[in-house]
């Protein structure tokens, strides 16, 4: 019988690469898994988390917890406690948490990604005193460590808007946390739209925080690419060739075996259609038995391609 | 085809014609400019007299400056400004011909040619570690046919060939302990006496051979205690020290190898109690002086090794060298202050009882103090010795006395510029008398026919000559009135040496001087140093019948928390109205944006303990300022901890009712570990910007982000902090911020990696540039970075404009989130920076160009249009037109560019502009050891006709025109008139 064995090696093959490229995906899900949109490399990160539903923290001095993920050995949780303060004095207490997932990069360097924010309720003695400062146009502090690591002894950021800045509906807040590191820069607090001079006073409706908290790390200066491209290289490399230059592994299995895979194709087409020669009614039954498989397996060869692309 | 380059070949015109550059003509130098050089404090001075010829002093100066000066009128000869940190220690001529310069704590020996400055060779001599440095340049000492020089620097003793500067041999004392005070090379002989002290207080004396640098005798002795400041040679055998409880005087004597010493208590030898004596490192032979806090002692040696006190005189006097006289006898010089005049006495050494010359000198009050003062002798008319005194004054000017004269001065404090303030000319008044107008007219007629010679090439060179003359010298430019053009100003300058200078804008020259009474020393006030200069009072609406006044803030002491001193200058003649002693410390000073009636601006000092103090210290000013407080913010920049913090007003303090406290809003911590704040630049406060919208190609409107409160703040990885070459491009990272300072807020952080400072930076409008190094590149970089308001970018809808369904009117809270967007770019830049600026007009109109002050201490004028961000490769034809620069990856420096032209501000260290009246033209005044001043016009002079435009060509050819109308208008008549009768 011919046919048949005709049939498993074309099965085999298409099996050879659809268990490569399944194999890959698996492992994307994973990675999509862990580090989502919200963790990925982008220099911004935007969490908006709506306050009421979160469960108060009590109001002792914040520890830093750092809890061992499972999944991989580089991450780990940390978490620091925002303050504020509603008099003149220096006296802060605590008014949420931020939760976020520290991850070390190859060079060594760690940068916090998956940001999460929990706003303590208002207690009433706070409301009291948030509405004395809404009457005084007074200014409202919050404050961060400086060091996520150790908030302890160090220096604190800290940041103030005018109280009446706040309130539209409920309490807009707007957070830019500047990064370097692990190291807080600077804490840029104030309202999410703007502040009219000068400032009414408006009592909020609801004595509800609406947080919206975005990290941000430096940015690279820019520079004209094709200048700077020949001083570090001497070559001039423009975006095109840029595929050009990456490592061989990156190309895909199509892109390597080509002319494996051509010889081979013509090799089994003809085997086909000898074996269609032969017997006359078998012959388009086993046209179209063969004819099917072959696109698949040409379809299976991108998507590896862009598996391992994702991957990196 | 053609079409096409013909289009392009018109392109490259108008391109360059776009580009205005400064170049001037040769005769316009000196017509709009003037330059002014200086040498600064005078350290030392080494006169040259002895040949016929010219006579000139070489000296050394604070500002690391060496000059020969012309001993007739005090004119430079020539002139080097060593670097910064190459300090100057020791001059001194050899062989006659060469001035020996001895810096860097004795590890450079230059020598230069006495007759052009020329520098003939240099040695650099490393020493294992800091010491002392001395020189000594035996006057007839001849090894191998060879002069050497004798330096001691670095704990090593070197003999240098004084012909090539060649190292003969070296002796290095590092192993012996000993810090060497004195080098001795007594007179024919072929030894030299390294004299000194070991770290285990032994007194020693080497005897090292001149010809290799053997040590022949070796002597020491122990004494306990050690001593206090340096053993000073009395003679080649004796030597005198203070022990370190300053109580007693050691005199040591080596005679036959043996060293003796000879302890006499200080009391004993002064009788009484003296405070805090000190031996006087004047070389005298035979005798010493000894200062304590009330006068100065001069007690002589007898050769058996006796102290006998000669004389005390009051500690004001001050004591020269001792100068050898032909008969191999010494003469000193003593100056004395008395009121507004000073008293010279040369003395003998052998004769100490009487003067052998006294004279008086009237002295201008303002030079306050005689501080240091040389002498040389000259061979009178009559064959008896005349002597010159060259005096050093607490101002920092220098005089030279002769025949009880003030032969030349010089103003050399302006060589240290630290502040400078404008301040308008008094109004004209009006009433001029008719005989001054028609000489004037008749003048006036004579100058335009004279240029209208020159224009029509008609004038003999006499004649150019004298149109160049009165070019230069017309009165219009030191006139000491107001102009209407505002080119006229008086230039208020606060120097180190705590003297106000006013100078005119017109030439330059100095209008009045005041040292500072606040400022001047006393036991209040043991160290002041000036620090700042405000314009206090500005009379423009109100208050026009008082003058215009200048607030000088200084400080008693170095430290950050020593009290600090106000005053304040009328501008018009410099006399100081008021002045409040040593009170809080001052940290900052702000200039508020608020005005008393009488147009006192309102200054905030901020004191090291964050409180902040009002002045003027007025009922009225609290009141305005009261109203304001909730406005008022500042910021300060801890630079060695690395955090910026933000204040605002929170009451007053307890007591002062002018005083208010802080409380801290904002805080921004740069890591220590990553980044080290290197840089920090603020906008001007008086600079004005004409509109907030810039309109770009595809008639598109972008909206500038304009505020006063932006701070740029350049950190660097603390590796890279130091010098270029000391870190490696990876571990160097410049990151530049830009701060708003009343919210805290970073509305832009980036970072260049690879680059290290130092950086130069300039704000203003809505855009910073900056100067940096790239370590990948090895070469200097500029980058701009432009920031954009988006929330104004819908105000693009005329009809909205016009409804008035727009923001623009709505006043701007720094608590509203801004919505910016940034644009920014890189260039290569050929210089280092020593400084930059940008120019200021009066209205904000005309293009900025950014003035650098290059490495070659001159100012370079670089249009903003160069640093434009929206360059790209290839702008299309709207970008073309609006005026935007095809990219390049490195700022064009065009000779013509240079606003110094000739010159060189030697010592650049400042470049400060001022907005003339007229839009067109700025005044831009660069200072260092050198001052320079000149006009500008970054958009050429559109807004009015140039000086030399010829009005009586323009007459005539108006007054030739109406006759030749009237001509032909006579003949058309006649010729009608004959057609009508045909």
């Amino acid at each position: 019988m011919k046919f048949p064995k005709s049939l498993i090696l074309l099965l085999l093959f298409t099996l050879l690469i659809v268990s490569n490229s399944s194999f890959q995906s698996d492992e994307l899900l994973v990675d999509d898994e862990e580090f989502g949109l919200e963790g990925g490399r982008s220099p911004d990160i935007d969490v908006t988390v709506s306050s009421p539903p979160v469960i108060s923290l009590p109001h002792s001095p914040p520890q830093p917890t750092r809890k061992r993920s499972v999944d991989s050995e580089s991450d780990s949780r940390v978490q620091f406690a925002l303050e504020h303060a509603f008099e003149d004095s220096d006296e802060f207490s605590a008014a949420g948490t931020f939760t976020a997932r520290l991850k070390t990069s190859a060079h060594g360097g760690q940068i916090l990604t998956k940001l999460r924010f929990s706003r303590n309720d208002l207690t009433a003695t706070e409301k009291e005193k948030f509405k004395q400062l809404l009457e005084s146009d007074d200014f409202y502090r919050i404050r961060l460590p400086s060091n996520v690591l150790n908030p302890s002894g160090k220096e604190y950021v800290i940041s103030s808007v005018k109280a009446r800045c706040l309130p539209k509906g409920s309490l807009d807040e707007h957070i830019i946390i500047h990064m370097e590191g692990v190291n807080i820069l600077a804490v840029n607090y104030g309202s999410l739209g703007g502040c009219q001079y000068p400032r009414q006073l408006s009592l909020p409706s609801k004595w509800s925080f609406n947080s919206h908290t975005v990290l941000k790390y430096s940015e690279l200066a820019p520079r004209t690419p094709s200048f700077s491209e020949d001083i570090v290289g001497g070559v001039e490399t423009g975006v095109g060739n840029e595929e050009g230059v990456k490592p061989l592994e990156e190309r895909s299995f199509w892109a390597k075996y080509w002319m494996y895979l051509i010889p081979l194709g013509l090799v089994v087409m003809n085997a086909v259609t000898q074996a269609m020669n032969l017997p006359e009614e078998q012959a388009a039954g086993g046209g179209g038995g063969g004819g099917a498989p072959t696109p698949q397996a040409v379809g299976a060869a991108p998507r590896g391609q862009s598996a391992a692309v994702r991957r990196r | 085809m053609a079409m096409a380059i013909k289009l392009s070949l018109l392109l490259l015109v108008l391109s360059c014609s776009l580009i205005p550059t400064f170049s001037l003509f040769e005769d316009q130098v000196g017509f709009m400019d003037w330059h002014q050089r200086y040498i600064g404090k005078v350290k030392d001075a080494v006169f040259h007299t002895q040949k016929a010829g010219r006579k000139r002093v070489v000296v050394s100066t604070e500002e690391n400056v060496i000059a020969s000066l012309d001993l007739r009128r005090g004119e430079i000869f020539w002139r080097h400004v060593l670097g910064a940190t190459d300090v100057i220690d020791k001059i001194d001529i050899a062989l006659g011909k060469y001035v020996i310069t001895l810096s860097s704590e004795g590890s450079i020996l230059r020598a230069w040619n006495l007759p052009d400055g020329q520098m003939v060779w240099e040695s650099f001599l490393s020493g294992s570690k800091s010491s002392k440095a001395l020189l000594t340049i035996p006057a007839n000492l001849k090894v191998d046919l060879d002069s050497p020089i004798f330096v001691y620097g670095g704990t090593c003793l070197y003999a240098i060939s004084s012909i090539d500067g060649e190292i003969l041999w070296k002796k290095d004392f590092i192993n012996e302990g000993m810090d060497v005070h004195q080098l001795i090379l007594s007179e024919g002989s072929n030894v030299i006496h390294a004299v000194g002290v070991s770290d285990s207080s032994e007194f020693n004396t080497y005897e090292i051979d001149v010809k290799n640098g053997g040590v022949l005798k070796h002597v020491r002795k122990p004494f306990p205690g050690g001593i206090y400041g340096d053993i000073l040679s009395i003679s080649s055998d004796k030597f005198v020290a203070l022990d370190a409880t300053r109580s007693t005087v050691l005199l040591i004597s080596i005679t036959d190898g043996q060293i003796n010493l000879q302890q006499t208590h200080v009391s004993d030898l002064i009788h009484g109690v003296s405070l805090n004596p000190i031996i006087l490192p004047s070389k005298l032979s035979g005798i010493f002086s000894l200062t304590t806090d009330t006068f100065i002692a001069f007690i002589k040696v007898t050769h058996e090794g006796k102290l006998n006190v000669m004389e005390k005189v009051d500690k004001t006097v001050v004591v020269s060298d001792a100068l050898a006289l032909s008969e191999g006898e010494q003469a000193f010089a003593l100056v004395q202050h008395g009121d507004s005049k000073i008293h010279l006495s040369v003395r003998l050494v052998h004769d100490m009882s009487s003067n052998h010359l006294k004279e008086t000198v009237k002295m201008d009050h303002e030079r306050g103090f005689v501080h240091k003062i040389f002498i040389n002798n000259y061979v009178r008319t009559d064959r008896s010795h005349g002597f010159r005194a060259l005096i050093v004054m607490e101002d920092h000017s220098l005089l030279l006395l002769q025949q009880g004269e003030i032969v030349w001065s010089r103003d050399d404090g302006l060589a240290s510029v630290i502040d400078v303030t404008t301040s308008e000319l008094p109004l004209e008044k009006v009433g001029v008398s008719v005989a001054k107008v028609e000489d004037s007219l008749f003048e006036w007629l004579k100058g335009h026919m004279l240029k209208l010679k020159g224009t029509l090439m008609l004038a003999t060179p006499d004649e150019i000559a004298i149109i160049q003359k009165i070019k230069l010298q017309s009165s219009e430019k030191s006139k000491m009135t107001r102009d209407h053009n505002g080119f006229r100003r008086l230039l208020i300058v606060l120097t180190k040496s705590r003297k106000l200078f006013a100078l005119h804008s017109g030439d330059g020259h100095i209008v009045w001087s005041t040292l500072l009474q606040s400022l001047r020393q006393s036991t209040e006030c043991p160290n002041p140093t000036a620090l700042k200069l405000h314009p206090w009072q500005i009379p423009h609406h109100h208050a026009l019948d008082k003058n215009p006044s200048v607030l000088v803030v200084g400080r008693c002491g170095l430290s950050l928390s020593s009290p600090s001193t106000l005053s304040i200058v009328d501008a018009y003649t410099g006399k100081e109205a008021r002045n409040a002693g040593p009170g809080h410390s001052t940290v900052q000073v702000i200039p508020l944006p608020f005005s008393d009636s009488s147009e006192q601006q309102l200054h905030l000092l901020i004191d090291d303990g964050n409180r902040a103090h009002l002045y003027p210290r007025s009922r009225e000013a609290v009141e305005i300022f009261q109203r304001e407080s909730q406005n008022v913010y500042w910021y300060d920049v801890e630079a060695e901890v690395g955090i910026l913090r933000g204040y605002g007003v929170k009451r007053r303090c307890d007591g002062d009712e002018y005083c208010f406290e802080a409380r801290n809003l904002w805080s921004v911590v740069f890591p220590s570990e990553s980044e080290k704040i290197i840089s920090t630049v603020s906008r001007k406060g008086n600079e004005v910007v004409h509109t907030q919208a810039k309109v770009i190609a595809e008639e598109d409107v972008m909206y500038k982000y304009i505020s006063k409160n932006i701070l740029f703040v350049a950190t660097v990885s603390p590796k890279a902090s130091g010098p270029i070459g000391s870190a490696t491009p990876d571990e160097s990272l410049l990151v530049v911020h830009l701060v708003d300072t009343i919210t805290g807020r970073i509305l832009h952080r980036m970072s260049h990696l690879g680059s290290q400072g130092p950086v130069h930076a300039v704000l203003s409008e809505n855009w910073v540039v900056y100067h940096y190094f790239n370590l990948r590149a090895h070469r200097y970089e500029m980058s701009v970075i432009e920031i954009y308001d988006q929330s104004r970018a819908e105000n693009k809808d005329v009809l909205k404009l016009i409804v008035g369904k727009h923001n623009l009117t709505t006043p701007v809270s720094s608590y509203s989130r801004p919505e910016v967007s940034t644009k920014s770019q890189s260039y290569f830049f050929t210089h280092s920076v020593k400084a930059i600026s940008v120019t200021s007009t009066a209205k904000g109109i005309t293009s900025k160009h950014l003035l650098i002050g290059t490495i070659a201490d001159q100012v370079l004028a670089l249009d903003k249009r160069f640093v434009d961000p929206r360059r790209s490769l290839n702008p299309t034809q709207a970008e073309k037109e609006e005026g935007l620069l095809p990219l390049t990856d490195t700022l064009p420096i065009i000779p013509q560019s240079y606003v110094t032209h000739a010159f060189k501000v030697e010592g650049l260290r400042g470049i400060e502009t001022i907005p003339a009246k007229l839009e067109s033209t700025t005044l831009v005044f660069a200072y260092g050891v050198d001052l320079f001043f000149t006009r500008l016009a970054p958009s050429r002079t559109y807004d009015s006709l140039t000086e030399d435009f010829n009005y009586a060509l323009l007459l005539l050819t108006i007054v030739a025109l109406v006759v030749a109308i009237f001509v032909t208008w006579v003949l058309s008549e006649r010729k009608d008139l004959q057609e009508k009768w045909r």
